[in-house]
Formats: structure tokens, C-alpha cells, sequence
């Protein structure tokens, strides 16, 4: 091994690749559909951002400009070490900035700032089955898709607001996609299910561990789960960010000392520094509304 | 004024500075080689091998060390290490029969053809921990010349023989899966459950095993051999056409046989359970063997009831590569997910406190404020 080890670009021999893009292609082509795929070992755990890693491996090409964010941030520390992967391996361009990069992998969150045409967004999956919760089986599941036979999860939503009034699932709130295929838009917030409607920009989605691969093509219909007397509802903050002022952003709460005094900022740092940087003084100016 | 915490960058290198100080330990002390581990630390090295599905002892002994003796962490650097290598194609089966044996017991005859032989075990050994000399190998020849038994006819031909136990099905021409190229699909054939467990973790299996000996899925086993030793590799490259020989390779395999009693299709006889692993790993070709069996209920018209017998359940959740990244991944920041769970509980707090009659304002005191979804 010493001496004699030498990786490809962007870490993965050129036929794992070609495995996973056929996997892509088939995604794009049922989308919402999940794909299985002869996931590879990487070298970073797994539950730790390898399906993103390898979808984002075979698609990434050398004129690719890269942002990684986990949570939202780019300095959260698996961003940095996965960002630096790829600097390291592929020899790719790496931005912080949504606007600039034309590969965006993601854990948890969508950027602010709204994706374009020609932009991929990758979503690092943990568990990509909508209905395992409810129904621990795979065989049972991918049968319960072929059938499009989503009651289980009718039922469970109509049980929460049985229970509580409402739906109480804050995260990986569930969407149907293309009225077809029930789809689990990763741990991501459901204030960010409406952005994944209509965008403009390829969203792929991988998990690693469970080898799956799922895709919504540009302008897909996403619709998350809902009630006709219970509609679907986006998280809302009563304040404002508190660095830059916007209204309309997801919140992170950090606590500022020991006696439970809080603040609430922008989750999505780039958006964040990207206000301030623009308007200095809108804090202020937001705090006098 | 709050700022954001920056420099994850730094702290990561700083991370690994540490640790490559702490995997060092005391310089005062030599510092132990990867040859020294693969010799001395041998069944260490043999499990690393077998869980990371690559059999290069060299490799493994050097994650070893990598790993600061963490061998989930070694198995896991082997695994990764092993998903870059191209694929040349698929070595001939090799033939345990044929093997060189260094070790060969069962539990079913008290002689059979060819032998018992206790070979290099523990078993037998009185536990008690002794750091002094006697630990001390004694002068021996060379590992090549020790004397190595003649092969020996596997034991479960006798009860063939006799029709006593079930043929084994999936003979030549039966195109087999490779978990590694195919992702795994359910109801998986024994072929691929038989991946599965060869590179699933021992102690998961060791478990699952225990627990259908303790009546989670009974199967009755008897130990009808377990033998270890060296068998020849081979491989045949298309443009000869013919195998040619590649070395030799340790193995421990192990088969059960197990009471049935029959079913509606099948007369009574015994049935089969198998377990092979690289180098010597006894404990963990006995636990495949048992669980192999287990998995097998289904096939064989049997009730499925005990854990160790759903292979959703065993194999979705027995390679630790997978179930130790998936488990440590909590350690990752959940932030975002987190708040988005803060604001609803506050919600439905807010509402359980409200519909027993506080008022709004105080209601909003003793919960907190923040968020309203």
C-alpha cells in the first residue's frame, strides 16, 4: 500500500461512476422514484454524507464550482471535511456562495437564495424510504409504491391531528411528487419544502448506506402531504434574523449565556453575510420596525 | 454581539494533529511495526480481513495500527480502500476439501476418516492471565514445515451417503449475485445472505447466534466439523481459458447440521448450515454457520418467529462498517432539525397549557417564546 495508492478524479474508479449515472438517469426519468444503486464504500462513515459524496462524484466534472453545506453553513466541520474531499481529489473550484456554484451539496437545508437553471442541488439522504417508519419492511415498501398505496401515511398524518390539532412533523415532512411517488425530502426543515416545487435546478438525492438514489428534474410538481381542512403550513419565526434582519429565512436559536438568553440567526450563513454585506446597518433598521 | 463560530477548518487539522500524537502513545516506548501486528496480533488481523472483505494481511495489519487497534475503524479503512480496487473477475470456488488442514474437529464422531485435530486453539487452554514467559512461543520449525494433515473427506459426506441430510442446492451453472456490485434486494437468496454474514460484524452475529440457541428460532445444530487450514486460489483468465493457480489462502469453515423434521415437501433429514471465514475465525464461522440455518427457515417451510430468522432484520443491520457510521453519524449537527422540533414542541405545549386555561401571555411565559409555527 505505501507508496503504490493512487485515486481517481474525484476519488471513484471511472466505472463506479458510470454505475451510479445510469442510477441518476433512471431517477430523473421517474421522479421521486427510488433507485437502488451498488453504493460504494467511501472513505468517510456512512450516515455521514456518502450518497451525496458519490452522487456528487459522478457528476462532478473539472470545470465544476463546488459549495458544500451542512445545516446550512459551510463552516459546519462535515462540510468543511467533505468540501475539502473533493478540493483534494477532483481539484474542483469550491465557492460559499449559492450564486456561483453549479454543484451544491446539502445536508439537512436548501439554500435562501433561490437555485437556478443549470444548478444541481445534492441531497445527502439518511434514510430515503417516506413510509420506514410506519412500515420497517423494504419488500413491504417498494410494494406499497408500486401500488401507490400511501394510506399508512394518510392515516399517520390524520392521527397527529387527531392527537395535536395539526400535523406534528417539523422535518422530513413528506411530499408527493408528480402525483405519483411518495418522497422523503431528506431531514431537511418543511419551511423548505415549498423551494423544492417548481425549482429550476436538477435536485438529486442520494443515501449511501441504504443504496438509493432519487431525483426531481427541473420544474417538478413536489406537493407536500396535506389536508384540504389542514392545509400544509411553512415554519414561521416571529423575529427577525438577527445579524442581517431578513423575515423570510429559517432560523437557527443559539443560546448566548447561561441564564437562557437567546438570539436568532440565519441558518443559511452565505445568505446571511450576503445581506450584511450588502445592507450594514439593516439590522438596526429592522430592529426599529 | 454573537459570532458565528468560524474555523472549522483549523480545528479539524488540530484534530488529527492530536490524534496522531495519541495513536503514537509514549515515545519512550518502540513503536510497534505493521509485520509485528500481523504476526502477533494474527486473529486481530484475520477478523479485519474477513469483515473488510479483502484478504491481504499486510493491508490489514497496517489499518490496524492506523486505527489505534480499533478494529471496526480498520475494517472500515480496508472496505474503503477495497471500493477503489478495479474488479478482474471472480476467482474459481475453492475446494475445502482439498484443504491443507491445520486444524479439524467434530463434534458429531468421535473418530471419522482423516482424524481430529485440535490444531493452534484456545479451547482447552485454562484462562488465567499469566503476563510472564510462558506466554513465550516455544522453538518450533517454521510455520511451513510444521506437519499439516493430508486432506480429509468433509464430514457431512457421511450422512450424504447415507441420504441422512438434505443435498446442498445451487450446484455449477447457478449465476451468483455479488452484493458488492448489486445492491441487495429482499427476499435475498442464500448466496447473497451468505455474503452478507461472511463480512457482517462477529459480534452481532455471535449475538443473533446465542439467541437461537436460547429458543429465538431454534435449529438444533451440531457441529458436524470445523476445520481450518490453507486452500489454493485460483483463477481463470478469459484469454487462456484455463485456471491458473494465484496462492493460497487461510480459511476456517464450519458446518452445522440441524435437526427437521420435515415438512408437507420434504422427508425428515437433516439440513445445513454454513459458515466460511478468512484466516482463523472460528467463533464467527460457527455464529454464520448457526444464523445461515436460521435464515433458512423460510425456505424450508418453517414458521419465521425469532429475530435470527427475518433477513430483513440480520441483514439490513449486520455490517458494522454501515451501522457504526449510521450510529455515529449522530454526533453530526442535527441544528436545524433540532429547532424545528424546539419550535413544535413549544407548540404543543403551548396548546396542552392553553386548553387547561392559561392565558395566552402566560402560557407564553412559561414556555418561552421564539417561535410561532
Amino acid at each position: 500500500m505505501t507508496g503504490g495508492v493512487s485515486y481517481n478524479f474525484a476519488y471513484l474508479d471511472e466505472q463506479s461512476k458510470r454505475t451510479i449515472r445510469r442510477a441518476i438517469l433512471k431517477a430523473i426519468a421517474i421522479p421521486g422514484y427510488q433507485v437502488p444503486f451498488p453504493s460504494r464504500e467511501m472513505p468517510m462513515p456512512y450516515g455521514w454524507g456518502t450518497g451525496g459524496v458519490q452522487v456528487t462524484a459522478s457528476i462532478l466534472g473539472p470545470h465544476d464550482v463546488l459549495k458544500v453545506i451542512d445545516q446550512g453553513a459551510d463552516d459546519t466541520t462535515n462540510a468543511v471535511s467533505i468540501r475539502q474531499f473533493f478540493a483534494r481529489t477532483a481539484g474542483v473550484r469550491t465557492t460559499t456562495h449559492t450564486s456561483e456554484a453549479s454543484i451544491i451539496q446539502t445536508r439537512h437545508r436548501i439554500p435562501e437564495a433561490p437555485l437556478a437553471e443549470g444548478q444541481i442541488i445534492v441531497y445527502q439522504v439518511p434514510i430515503p424510504e417516506p413510509l420506514r417508519f410506519l412500515e420497517p419492511r423494504e419488500s413491504e415498501t417498494r410494494q406499497m409504491h408500486a401500488l401507490e398505496d400511501y394510506g399508512l401515511m394518510h392515516v399517520k398524518l390524520y392521527e397527529d391531528i387527531a392527537r395535536h390539532g395539526h400535523i406534528a412533523t417539523a422535518y422530513a415532512y413528506p411530499v408527493m411528487v408528480e402525483a405519483r411517488y411518495l418522497m422523503d425530502p431528506s431531514p431537511t426543515p418543511k419551511f423548505d419544502n415549498p423551494k423544492m416545487h417548481m425549482s429550476p435546478a436538477l435536485q438529486l438525492f442520494g443515501a449511501g448506506r441504504e443504496q438509493r438514489i432519487y431525483a426531481l428534474p427541473p420544474y417538478t410538481r413536489v406537493v407536500s402531504l396535506d389536508f384540504d381542512d389542514h392545509p400544509f403550513a411553512r415554519t414561521r419565526f416571529e423575529q427577525p434574523c438577527a445579524l442581517c434582519g431578513a423575515r423570510d429565512t429559517y432560523l437557527d436559536e443559539v443560546v448566548t449565556d447561561d441564564s437562557g438568553g437567546r438570539m436568532f440567526v440565519c441558518s443559511d450563513t452565505d445568505y446571511c453575510q450576503g445581506r450584511r454585506t450588502a445592507a450594514p446597518g439593516r439590522e438596526a433598521h429592522d430592529e426599529r420596525r | 454581539m454573537y459570532v458565528a463560530a468560524k474555523g472549522g477548518e483549523a480545528a479539524i487539522a488540530a484534530a488529527h494533529q492530536l490524534l496522531a500524537r495519541e495513536r503514537r502513545g509514549d515515545q519512550n516506548l518502540p513503536e510497534l511495526s505493521a509485520d509485528q501486528i500481523r504476526e502477533q496480533l494474527a486473529l486481530a488481523v484475520n477478523r479485519v480481513m474477513c469483515e473488510g472483505s479483502l484478504y491481504d494481511g499486510d493491508l490489514a495489519a497496517v489499518a490496524i495500527k492506523q486505527a489505534r487497534g480499533d478494529l471496526i475503524e480498520a475494517i472500515f479503512l480496508l472496505r474503503a480502500y477495497r471500493a477503489t480496487l478495479p474488479r478482474l473477475g471472480y476467482a474459481e470456488p475453492v475446494d475445502t476439501g482439498a484443504m491443507r488442514l491445520r486444524r479439524r474437529i467434530s463434534a458429531t464422531y468421535k473418530d471419522l476418516p482423516g482424524g481430529q485435530m485440535l490444531g493452534p486453539t484456545f479451547d482447552y487452554t485454562h484462562r488465567l492471565l499469566d503476563p510472564s514467559p510462558t506466554l513465550a512461543a516455544p522453538p518450533l520449525q517454521h510455520r511451513s514445515e510444521e506437519p499439516a494433515g493430508e486432506p480429509a473427506l468433509p464430514v457431512t459426506l457421511l450422512l450424504d451417503r447415507e441420504g441422512l441430510i438434505e443435498t446442498n442446492a445451487g450446484a455449477d451453472g447457478d449465476a451468483i449475485g455479488d452484493l458488492t456490485r448489486t445492491p441487495l434486494a429482499f427476499p435475498a437468496g442464500r448466496d447473497l445472505r451468505l455474503q452478507a454474514l461472511a463480512r457482517a460484524d462477529e459480534g452481532f452475529l455471535l449475538g443473533l447466534a446465542y439467541s437461537t440457541q436460547r429458543g429465538y428460532g431454534r435449529t438444533h445444530p451440531f457441529a458436524a466439523e470445523i476445520r481450518m487450514g490453507e486452500v489454493e486460489l485460483e483463477f481463470t483468465p478469459e484469454e487462456l481459458g484455463f485456471a491458473v493457480p494465484l496462492g493460497q489462502i487461510t480459511l476456517t469453515e464450519c458446518e452445522m447440521v440441524n435437526q427437521f423434521q420435515g415438512s408437507a415437501t420434504q422427508p425428515p433429514q437433516f439440513t445445513r448450515g454454513y459458515g466460511l471465514a478468512f484466516g482463523h475465525a472460528e467463533r464467527k464461522a460457527m455464529a454464520m454457520a448457526l444464523l445461515d440455518r436460521a435464515l433458512r427457515s423460510e425456505d424450508l417451510g418453517q414458521e419465521r418467529v425469532a429475530p435470527a430468522q427475518d433477513q430483513e432484520f440480520v441483514l439490513a443491520h449486520c455490517d458494522n462498517v454501515q451501522a457504526t457510521g449510521f450510529v455515529e453519524h449522530l454526533k453530526l449537527p442535527h441544528y436545524v432539525d433540532f429547532q424545528a422540533e424546539l419550535a413544535l414542541l413549544r407548540q404543543l405545549r403551548a396548546e396542552w397549557l392553553a386548553a387547561r386555561g392559561g392565558d395566552r401571555e402566560d402560557v407564553a411565559a412559561r414556555v418561552g417564546d421564539g417561535v410561532v409555527p
